[in-house]
């Protein structure tokens, strides 16, 4: 009865304090002459031949009425679903029949009841891809050679690590820790960009720092859950999976960007991404040595790390909202912060702790930094 | 990669000029069907195969009701005040006006906090005869200082700016003077911040009649101008007060008009009786926006600018701009015309298509 009581008491006084606040307002001589706070963002823009259609999610201190919209400063019929005004933090789909200009930009902007004004830019209009044929075709295409090919490739240099001294090794390794620390700040920044993108009050990029957290403690756990840190193929695994998770987002990224146009880019960032993507192979490949891989675990490996991206790309070309986007990012560098640390305690375990600071292992991570930056110029 | 995918494009503020004006390219809803296909928010889903491209315009109807006033009753009504005679013997008009803030439904489901005249915006359309002594007593029911500039000739005590003739909260002030010069005139709020206390609606015409008396030689250019006589009962005249509204306070209107509600004469076009000549008393009160416009369709105008001379100042144009505070009357004809929509507008584009687009309906 006592020990109850340890619990509750405390509990109630919370909700007594909740009560209170609710229901006595005593704020109200602050905030009763402020018209109510809006935040309106767009989350999704779909562009099907004559029609704008538009996600958008609301948040503020009252439900919010789209009461008028505005296409290129003039404005436009449209209609919204659900009708009537968006709850808290929900979202609405926006209809605007609009002969929109394929290659131009389109400015959007959408009035509330309050007469608030939310702006969105289509930078450049073009039609969103299909989910059946060619389009569906071409993107497939995109993920392959974006993700699973070059990948692939760079775990091709397995054979040569047979053989190779002790030192070249533990340069090997701590090349494949620079490569993945470059991964995880890339990673990290793409979600903070997203994070901003979103509603205010999701608070994404919190959200990018907590779920990066919440994976690596998971995948800590997962991979040590029989006492013992993975080696080996099971490393090059873990390895496989958080890149497939970086790739993932990056997918999501490219497929929306493809989707709102710039597909004339599209080719020469392929390029830079392939010969990025096969550093993130060898990365894979590193700590493969002394081990009997089969043939189907570097299908495996490669599938895990580089089709991911496929999906994103898919995906991403449906145009998601920014919140899930970052939140993939998020999960991306917590895998990725994960390999780190268990490629880093590998080099510990066998070279000694010392060997971290040694110099094969600083002139390996520097170089794997190094490399990664040099090969993102390309993109 | 995806910065450099989404770079090289600049962003720019919703308002570009619209792309999509033209005389042909324009498909507007027609009145009955918008207000039944866009009522409210209770559009459902889409069903954008027979929209074709849409249409501009805004989605819904405003509740006159609720606001007290509407677009095609402002266009047409003129405020006489009460007359009475002086014990001189001369002729003296008076009128009423309160101030106050008052929220109103500036386009379909957008509400607006406007500051008004007799709870209208724009304010009444006060009309009186050359020569008459003028009392126009103000009081102020608004939370804000506010006062009554006329634009016509007066004493510096009348002048309704900071230092003379500004009413506090909750007084009152009698702003007298005689009814010169003739023509098609406005007044405002003149305090201060001055920009916002015209934009927010505290403006009105004011308009005098010539007196035929007053201009020998001419009583037949001066007679069908003044209110009450035979030559001036064939005319149908329209008050337009082109005005603009900045919603989010950035100091861009977000809606243009004329008469307050954006669309509001295409929802329901002024309608003219071809066999009537018509007049148009124009006045700019736009804010933010340094010039106005006014375009006719398939017809011209003759136009008296500031209204202040019985033969036009300009003949046979189509189109005619004001800076703010400038105004002027328009006259023409529908006679030799078939019956059917005419459009008229701010030939900015940019202002049609945020509201200031309407259509006469000739019958």
């Amino acid at each position: 009865m006592r020990r109850a009581l340890q619990y509750v008491l405390p509990l109630a006084l919370v909700a007594a304090l909740v009560a209170i606040l609710l229901y006595a307002n005593p704020l109200e001589r602050f905030t009763s002459a402020a018209p109510p706070v809006e935040e309106v963002k767009v989350e999704r823009v779909v562009l099907d031949p004559n029609l704008i259609r538009l996600q958008v999610r609301a948040d503020g201190s009252a439900p919010i009425s789209i009461a008028q919209v505005q296409v290129d400063g003039a404005y436009r019929t449209f209609t919204i679903d659900p009708p009537g005004p968006i709850a808290r933090l929900r979202t609405a789909t926006i209809d605007i029949p609009y002969p929109w200009v394929s290659g131009e930009a389109h400015h959007i902007a959408l009035l509330t009841s309050t007469g608030a004004i939310f702006e969105h830019t289509i930078e450049v209009a073009q039609a969103t891809p299909a989910w059946h044929g060619d389009d569906l075709a071409l993107l497939l295409l995109v993920g392959l050679v974006l993700g699973f090919a070059p990948v692939a490739a760079g775990l091709l240099f397995y054979p040569a690590l047979k053989g190779l001294s002790d030192r070249a090794l533990q340069f090997l390794l701590a090349l494949t820790v620079g490569l993945l620390v470059y991964l995880f700040i890339d990673t990290l920044a793409e979600g903070f960009e997203l994070g901003g993108e979103a509603v205010e009050r999701l608070r994404a990029r919190t959200l990018v720092i907590v779920s990066a957290a919440v994976t690596t403690g998971l995948l800590l756990a997962v991979g040590r859950r029989g006492g013992k840190a993975p080696e080996g193929i099971a490393l090059a695994f873990y390895i496989a999976l958080g890149i497939g998770l970086h790739n993932l987002g990056e997918g999501l990224v490219v497929g929306a960007s493809l989707a709102t146009g710039a597909a004339a880019l599209a080719t020469f960032l392929l390029v830079g991404f392939v010969i990025h993507n096969v550093s993130e192979g060898f990365g894979i490949a590193a700590p493969l040595f002394g081990a009997k891989p089969k043939l189907w675990m570097f299908v495996a490996l490669a599938s895990l790390a580089g089709l991911p991206a496929i999906v994103g790309t898919l995906v991403g070309a449906q145009s998601i909202g920014p919140y899930w986007t970052a939140l993939c990012f998020g999960i991306g560098a917590g895998a990725i912060l994960q390999v780190i640390i268990e490629v880093t305690a590998l080099i510990a375990r066998r070279s000694g702790s010392e060997a971290l600071l040694s110099a094969p292992s600083l002139a390996g991570a520097m170089a794997g930094l190094a490399v990664m930056y040099a090969t993102a110029l390309l993109v | 990669m995806r910065r450099l995918l989404r770079s090289g494009f600049s962003r720019r503020a919703a308002l570009s000029a619209g792309a999509f004006l033209g005389l042909g390219g324009l498909a507007l809803t027609s009145s009955p069907a918008s207000a039944e296909d866009h009522s409210g928010h209770q559009a459902t889903k889409s069903t954008h195969g027979g929209h074709g491209a849409g249409s501009m315009g805004v989605v819904g109807t405003v509740d006159y009701a609720r606001n007290g006033f509407d677009p095609w009753t402002l266009a047409t009504k003129f405020d006489y005040g009460k007359t009475s005679v002086d014990p001189d013997g001369r002729k003296v008009r008076e009128w009423t006006l309160s101030a106050a803030d008052q929220e109103i439904e500036l386009a379909p489901g957008v509400l607006f906090p406007a500051w008004t005249f007799n709870g209208q915006v724009p304010g009444p359309a006060l009309r009186c005869v050359e020569g008459e002594r003028l009392r126009i007593r103000m009081i102020n029911a608004s939370a804000h200082e506010h006062s009554m500039h006329f634009h016509g000739i007066h004493a510096a005590r009348m002048d309704g700016v900071p230092g003379a003739g500004m009413v506090a909260p909750g007084e009152e002030f009698t702003y007298e003077f005689d009814a010169k010069p003739f023509g098609c005139h406005l007044y405002h709020c003149h305090a201060l911040p001055l920009k916002r206390h015209i934009h927010k609606g505290l403006y009105g015409v004011f308009i005098v009649d010539p007196d035929p008396a007053l201009h020998p030689g001419e009583e037949a250019l001066a007679l069908p101008r003044l209110t009450g006589s035979p030559e001036h009962a064939q005319w149908q005249e329209f008050v337009m007060v082109m005005n603009g509204f900045d919603t989010n306070f950035d100091d861009e209107n977000e809606f243009y008009a004329v008469n307050t509600t954006p669309f509001a004469y295409i929802e329901r076009p002024l309608e003219i009786d071809r066999t009537r000549p018509v007049r148009v008393y124009l006045v700019n009160v736009t804010e933010f926006d340094p010039i106005n416009s006014f375009h006719l369709h398939a017809n011209f105008f003759n136009y008296y600018d500031h209204g202040t001379t019985l033969t036009p100042t300009l003949r046979t144009v189509d189109t005619v701009m004001q800076c703010q505070a400038q105004r002027g009357i328009i006259e023409f004809s529908f006679a030799d015309h078939e019956p059917g929509l005419y459009m008229f507008h701010a030939h900015q584009s940019e202002f049609a298509e945020l509201g200031w687009m309407s259509h006469f309906k000739v019958v």
